[in-house]
């Protein structure tokens, strides 16, 4: 009962700032134009949400661990790094760079083949663990990101601007096209998974006890990397990176929720990590007036709030 | 490898480094003193030269400080978010304290540097980790939360491409006049020679160093002082240089073992000869113009530290 009370709080919290997004100024003439503009923010937000959600909170499972996520793989500097290089070689102006549609099945793509091939390499061999691998992505990552200081530093500012418009999450540039495809990403990883949410409670014991209950430990973990990696790219081709929100959401759902159940958890976090995004880009745009972006913000609270973590946290 | 091979080889690449360049040096013109071609030597590849053997020693002699503070191989200023806290400190110099000179953004950066360093080491401290690997990651996202705060203020200043600029570890830069802060680096790594033996007591935990008569807090804010103020004074002048202070360290242990009195020679030593090895790359490769040497170092040494993460027991 208190998991049901906890997800009726936190959906009409979420109806009530999605209407506070959506509704202010509306008139009978002018709310053809404003829904155009608002409508598609707030699915590619709830969108963004679900997925990081999603990815971090099945991350820490099968990682078992509570601070890492996937943005530690080096995912997000693996995108910046795709959209320094199109930038560089093709120009600002290039179809690549102005054709949403385009950039975003591009940047998928390349974002998941890249680390199907890193878990390729690193599963496969004997005596992994999951952590080294995130070491590894993470080594990545760093790499990915001195090639992309050593681009921009070379390239023309007004170039620049348009890497930057990507450096920060943003959901002002998202249409309806690009929402349809990754709709339907996630709606298929949601699928595919659902089959899977029992297990991962299993798994939420540790390698040893969920092989000893008879789970193919291996198997489903790969499967887990996979679908993390899909969400994580969707994500993050969608609006930019949010490095630290899987972060905050995953680990305040855990503990609000306060169970093993992970279609608890998946639920609260998805709905919480909806609420921060479009919350945050409300406070943004109404009270700050753009003067930062959600992203950088949401990185600053979540990542005071991984600090605090860390030091309460007596055992990882 | 012999230490006395190591000090040849580095004399014979500092050759190779005066050198090479758009304007030939060539012996006549040392022994006529050619004074065009003596202020080129004197001005821009001497200190240029002099920049890359203190940095590559002093920041591989701070890695091994680290690992043995926090007794881990994987910690070093760039895993151990001393580099990402001295860049923020860089920033807010650059912003708020900017009348003060290099000297100023070199005190702003080491205090950042100094607490990025100590609530790393406090984490580390407090909770108890099961895997190695976990000190790492944890100081890698200390690091991206220091770098969020970093991101947050060049954004509103509008120093985003600066922000990025300034943490590209180059030499290009360096010339007679604006390399001297890095000679801090001396007394600070003659420091940590002389008080090696403390520091491998201390990496042992408090209990074992009260016994063996060595004062914990004292040595330990002693390592951490001297890690800040080196990795300060590198980002102020040169910027960031990635793994460099992991991956040296890392090496030479793997030759010369964990004795630290024997190590420190070789690891500064090594140091030195490798990132100049690698400003000479930079220097050539694409000739007349070069590469930052952050890129080479970077490429570099991601390799080598991934070889040797993946080679089960090597790290």
């Amino acid at each position: 009962m208190k998991h049901r009370r906890i997800i009726a709080v936190l959906s009409v919290l979420l109806l009530a700032v999605m209407l506070a997004f959506i509704l202010p100024g509306l008139t009978v003439e002018n709310y053809q134009y404003f829904l155009s503009q608002r409508l598609p923010k707030v699915v590619a937000i709830i969108l963004t949400g679900s997925a990081i959600a999603f990815s971090s909170v099945l991350f820490q499972t099968i990682t078992s661990n509570r601070i890492l996520t996937p943005a530690a793989l080096g995912l997000d500097a693996l995108y910046l790094l795709i959209q320094t290089v199109i930038v560089f070689t093709l120009g600002s102006v290039s179809l690549l760079v102005t054709d949403k549609n385009l950039n975003f099945v591009l940047t998928t793509v390349v974002m998941v083949a890249l680390s199907m091939i890193l878990f390729r390499i690193m599963l496969n061999r004997e005596n992994t663990n999951l952590i080294q691998l995130v070491l590894v992505g993470m080594i990545c990552g760093q790499l990915f990101r001195s090639f992309t200081s050593f681009l921009i530093m070379v390239i023309n500012p007004n170039e620049f601007v348009a890497i930057q418009n990507k450096m920060f999450a943003s959901f002002n540039s998202v249409n309806s096209g690009i929402l349809m495809i990754a709709g339907c990403i996630l709606f298929f990883a949601v699928i595919a998974l659902r089959r899977d949410l029992p297990v991962y409670d299993v798994l939420a014991l540790g390698r040893d006890h969920a092989i000893g209950l008879g789970i193919g430990y291996d198997r489903i973990v790969s499967r887990s990397l996979i679908l993390i990696s899909i969400l994580v790219s969707v994500a993050t081709a969608l609006v930019g990176p949010v490095t630290f929100l899987g972060l905050l959401v995953a680990n305040l759902a855990r503990q609000l929720a306060d169970t093993y159940k992970h279609s608890v958890v998946f639920m609260i976090s998805i709905l919480m990590s909806a609420l921060f995004l479009l919350g945050g880009q409300l406070f943004v745009e109404r009270v700050l007036n753009f003067e930062t972006t959600v992203s950088v913000m949401i990185n600053l609270v979540g990542g005071v709030y991984f600090i605090v973590l860390l030091i309460k946290e007596s055992k990882l | 490898m012999k230490t006395r091979h190591l000090v040849l080889l580095l004399l014979f690449l500092s050759g190779v480094s005066l050198y090479i360049g758009n304007i030939q040096i060539t012996w006549d013109d040392l022994i006529t003193w050619n004074q065009e071609k003596m202020d080129v030597l004197l001005l821009t590849r001497l200190p240029r030269l002099l920049s890359v053997i203190l940095t590559g020693a002093a920041m591989s002699v701070c890695g091994l400080i680290m690992q043995q503070i926090s007794q881990n191989r994987l910690v070093s200023p760039t895993t151990g978010a001393s580099v990402d806290s001295a860049s923020l400190g860089l920033l807010v110099a650059t912003i708020y304290f900017s009348s003060m000179g290099y000297m100023g953004s070199l005190v702003v950066t080491a205090v950042f540097a100094l607490a990025g360093t100590f609530t790393f080491i406090l984490i580390l401290r407090k909770v108890q980790i099961r895997n190695m690997v976990l000190a790492p990651l944890i100081g890698l996202m200390l690091g991206g939360v220091i770098q969020a705060m970093a991101t947050f203020l060049a954004y509103r200043f509008d120093m985003v491409q600066s922000l990025n600029a300034w943490m590209i570890g180059s030499f290009t830069w360096i010339t007679k006049g604006r390399y001297e802060l890095l000679y801090i680096c001396v007394p600070l790594v003659i420091i940590a020679f002389v008080y090696a033996n403390r520091f491998t007591i201390a990496g042992m935990g408090e209990d074992m160093s009260t016994n063996l008569g060595v004062s914990y807090a004292r040595i330990m804010n002693l390592g951490l002082a001297i890690v800040s103020l080196v990795t300060a004074s590198v980002i102020v002048i040169v910027g960031a240089i990635p793994f460099l202070d992991l991956v040296i360290p890392n090496l030479v242990s793997l030759y010369k073992g964990d004795h630290l009195k024997r190590t420190l020679w070789g690891t500064a030593l090594f140091g030195a000869v490798f990132l100049l090895v690698c400003d000479i790359f930079s220097r050539l490769v694409i000739y007349p113009y070069e590469i930052p040497i952050s890129l080479t170092v970077g490429s570099i040494g991601c390799f080598v530290f991934l070889t040797l993460l993946m080679k089960k027991g090597a790290v």
